[in-house]
């Protein structure tokens, strides 16, 4: 039993070491440097040898020393296999060890004894393991998409793999792709559309949608569960299945290549999130405030604009914060109805630049930095309220 | 007394609910119902347009003759197909103009000129020529004539409003549009890419539900993928699986991992031998279902780590003084409580990724065997042109998914029957 767990444990531990390492290297390879292999066998027949030894070392050393020693010689070992690289490298082969060796410590021979405790060492390695990996596989993307943007054509075609950052330079060089994209492709106009677009969305789907949630909410009239039962059925309705004759109508009315075409379609498509969300907090707001404002003769709209909407500052801010950007984001009406390009939004210029195939790829990645900093910003910021309206209401997408 | 308030109640919620009522049911309603009268007529792009009568203003002086000016109109109808009846012209002019030379069509009074033109075949032209000369003798200026601008009417068929009606959309939606294909690879794509996100927004919340250095952080950078526009995420996967240049094939080169560059997006097959078996994979279409994977598990992650919060801790209490092991803790606690947002999110995500359009079509799009039937509708309407064929594979696409959703909640009906 104890050799069995004792084996398992340092395989278990070994994977999640060479996973670690694995990825510092593709980093690494990433800025240049080259690294052609990951000399897995040796670093896993090394590592294995580490975890053995600090079971059997056990408490005989202080843990301090022990990891900085185990760590030292990994990276002497890694410095051996892989010559020539820089001292950058090297640390951060010294920290991803200790970090692992520090993440050992707490298993000796007893927990190894205890029932479990082989499914016990999975679980834990699996949490470490899926905390770096998905935060790898998401951040790698965006992370490409920045270092890019920063690159120049020429750079790239000499070594594919280089996406390390110059500094050094002057900012003007640096920054050339956003100038370009700015300059050349008017890309400041696109985001003048963009917001537009967005925040008008924002502005005529809450006038819309605040006096229907808090009929629904609060009022007794004839359809009132026909009106809230179609408002999901609606939102659950395919996009996809709208388009044609959508355009076919904006087309004939001369709709199209307008923001006013625009607006009205994310307001329509994002009312009904917009008033589901909206009525379930309005309807948390307790009654009696409404029945002293009825004694008082206030109209209903004044109890909206002097109760309700006071009251309900969060929940309107996150559906606000919402309907933008699903507005910001939206792709398949701004395809469908613009293809004159004074009138693009940020989503279908980026797409337009894409279709010329000449369009260097740090222009396109600059322009994507452009349309995903100002929703990945908004999101980081006020993450606290999106969270629970996501649940509460879920986006589409 | 009660009766005047309820009704008042009443009066109050029509008048605050129409506004959101009547814009939904312009946008969302009308046009399903406008779908189905597209679907079943012969429609193309170009019928679209309805023609107009045009003219453009060219004028002309004439040498030696200051006070006098020609003023050519070249008439058209913009329709190629379509002929428009009973066609009026109208312009104006200063005061001081006089007619040299009046058409039978027309009429010059109050210094307007109106003219009728009658019917225009399609692709009608004409060069339409009038002479004016000044009362006063007086110089003619060309750019004040030049900024008025002609104003014509006339009546024509709406393609779109006659009752011709026919079954041949739907006929080769069904018969002639390699439609099993599609609707394979439709549900292919749908289906992995939802058990995918479902698995691994099991797999994330689990993971985030337990406590460690950099939690509330993790759980926005999850959110990531979700909430970040399609565009930019789509182009930056292309870049990085680009057969050419792309980050992900220069590094398995660098790697020796493989020894050509692999097409992720633009190669329908692949080959793949595993224990001796042969069978090919359509890689193009595992590449757009990891992306879709990637792009949406952070909703099933939000909602599974919403309803794992709310599992009360005396179960995996209890569990614990039994001696319950941690898989078994996953598959007899953790499981059953998360069943019924599960099969949930399987609906929600189902509908949505069967009606998916942007992602496939900014990866592939359509290409290389990832042609689902959203595509399909693109294809039809905007590249072929076929409006009405365009509407008849939204409508396939809607009758499937009511087909779905009658099947799915019988389904659970009966298990929620059963327990």
């Amino acid at each position: 039993m104890r050799t069995k767990n004792t084996i398992i444990f340092s395989l278990i531990s070994t994977f999640f070491l060479i996973f670690l390492i694995s990825i510092w290297k593709i980093l690494a390879t990433l800025q240049g440097l080259s690294i052609n292999s990951f000399n897995i066998e040796i670093l896993f027949a090394f590592g294995f040898l580490i975890s053995l030894a600090h079971l059997g070392l056990n408490d005989k050393i202080k843990q301090i020393y022990k990891s900085i020693v185990f760590s030292l010689i990994f990276v002497l070992f890694d410095g051996y296999l892989i010559q020539k690289l820089p001292l950058w490298y090297n640390i951060g082969v010294f920290l991803i060890s200790y970090f692992f060796t520090t993440k050992i410590s707490k298993y000796n021979f007893t927990i190894l004894k205890e029932e479990h405790s082989t499914q016990v060492i999975l679980f834990d390695f699996l949490t470490l393991f899926g905390i770096l990996f998905f935060s790898f596989v998401i951040l790698f993307p965006f992370y490409m998409m920045l270092v890019t943007s920063f690159k120049t054509q020429i750079a790239l075609l000499v070594n594919p793999l280089d996406f390390s950052i110059n500094f050094g330079q002057d900012l003007k060089e640096l920054f050339k792709s956003y100038f370009v994209i700015f300059e050349s492709y008017k890309f400041g106009k696109y985001i003048l559309t963009s917001t537009i677009v967005s925040v008008g969305t924002v502005i005529i789907t809450l006038l819309f949608a605040i006096p229907a949630a808090y009929a629904v909410a609060r009022l007794n009239f004839f359809g009132k569960t026909f009106l809230s039962t179609s408002i999901l059925i609606i939102y659950m309705f395919p996009a996809i299945v709208l388009v044609i004759p959508l355009y076919t109508i904006f087309s004939q009315l001369g709709l199209r290549n307008s923001i006013e075409g625009l607006l009205i379609v994310y307001t329509a498509t994002t009312l009904p999130v917009a008033i589901y969300m909206l009525q379930g907090y309005f309807k948390s707001i307790p009654k009696e405030l409404e029945e002293a404002a009825i004694l008082d003769k206030l109209s209903w709209f004044g109890i909206i604009t002097k109760i309700i909407i006071p009251l309900s500052i969060p929940a309107i801010s996150s559906v606000a914060l919402y309907v933008f950007m699903i507005a910001w984001n939206e792709f398949l009406f701004s395809l469908m109805f613009l293809d004159n390009p004074n009138s693009f939004t940020l989503s279908r210029a980026i797409q337009y630049l894409s279709g010329d195939a000449e369009t260097p790829r740090q222009y396109l990645m600059a322009g994507s930095v452009v349309v995903t900093l100002p929703v990945l910003f908004i999101f980081v910021y006020f993450e606290k309220y999106l969270v629970s309206g996501l649940t509460a209401g879920s986006v589409k997408g | 007394m009660n009766d005047t308030l309820a009704n008042t109640e009443k009066k109050t919620a029509y008048i605050l609910t129409l506004p959101a009522v009547l814009l939904v049911f312009a946008i969302i309603l009308f046009p399903i119902f406008a779908n189905v009268w597209i679907s079943f007529k012969e429609v193309e792009l170009k019928d679209i347009r309805i023609p107009e009568p045009r003219a453009k203003k060219i004028i002309k002086s004439i040498s030696d003759e200051p006070s006098k000016i020609k003023i050519l109109y070249k008439l058209r109808n913009s329709s190629l197909l379509q002929e428009i009846r009973k066609v009026s012209f109208k312009d104006n002019f200063p005061k001081n103009f006089k007619i040299e030379n009046l058409d039978p069509r027309c009429d010059y009074k109050k210094s307007s000129l109106k003219c009728e033109f009658g019917n225009w075949p399609a692709k009608y032209k004409e060069n339409f020529q009038v002479i004016f000369s000044t009362n006063d003798g007086s110089k003619i200026d060309k750019k004040t004539l030049k900024s008025v601008k002609p104003k014509l009417d006339g009546k024509s068929d709406n393609i779109l409003l006659n009752t011709n009606f026919t079954l041949k959309n739907f006929k080769k939606v069904l018969f002639e549009n390699e439609f099993v294909d599609l609707l394979l690879t439709t549900f292919y794509y749908t289906f992995f890419g939802t058990v995918g996100s479902i698995v691994f927004g099991i797999l994330t919340a689990q993971m985030v539900n337990q406590k460690f250095y950099g939690r509330t952080f993790m759980r926005s950078v999850l959110l990531f993928p979700y909430v970040a526009p399609v565009v930019a995420l789509a182009y930056t996967w292309e870049l990085l699986l680009d057969p050419n240049s792309g980050t992900l094939n220069s590094l398995l080169l660098n790697y020796q991992i493989i020894e050509t560059p692999i097409n992720l997006l633009g190669q329908k097959y692949i080959e793949i031998s595993i224990l001796g078996f042969d069978f090919k994979l359509r890689l193009a279409l595992t590449t757009v279902i990891m992306f879709e994977i990637w792009r949406y598990f952070p909703l099933a992650f939000l909602f599974i780590l919403a309803r794992l919060q709310a599992v009360p801790k005396e179960l995996y209490e209890a569990a614990d003084v039994d001696g319950a092991s941690p898989f078994q803790k996953f598959f007899k606690i953790t499981l059953p409580q998360i069943t019924a947002v599960i099969s949930i999110l399987f609906m929600i995500r189902f509908i949505w990724n069967f009606n998916k359009f942007e992602d496939v079509f900014l990866l592939t799009g359509g290409a290389s065997g990832t042609r689902t039937l959203p595509i399909n509708v693109y294809q039809q309407g905007f590249a072929i042109s076929d409006i009405g064929m365009g509407s008849a594979v939204s409508i396939v696409i809607v009758v499937l998914l009511l087909m779905f959703m009658f099947f799915y909640f019988r389904l659970l009906g009966k298990r929620v029957d059963e327990n």
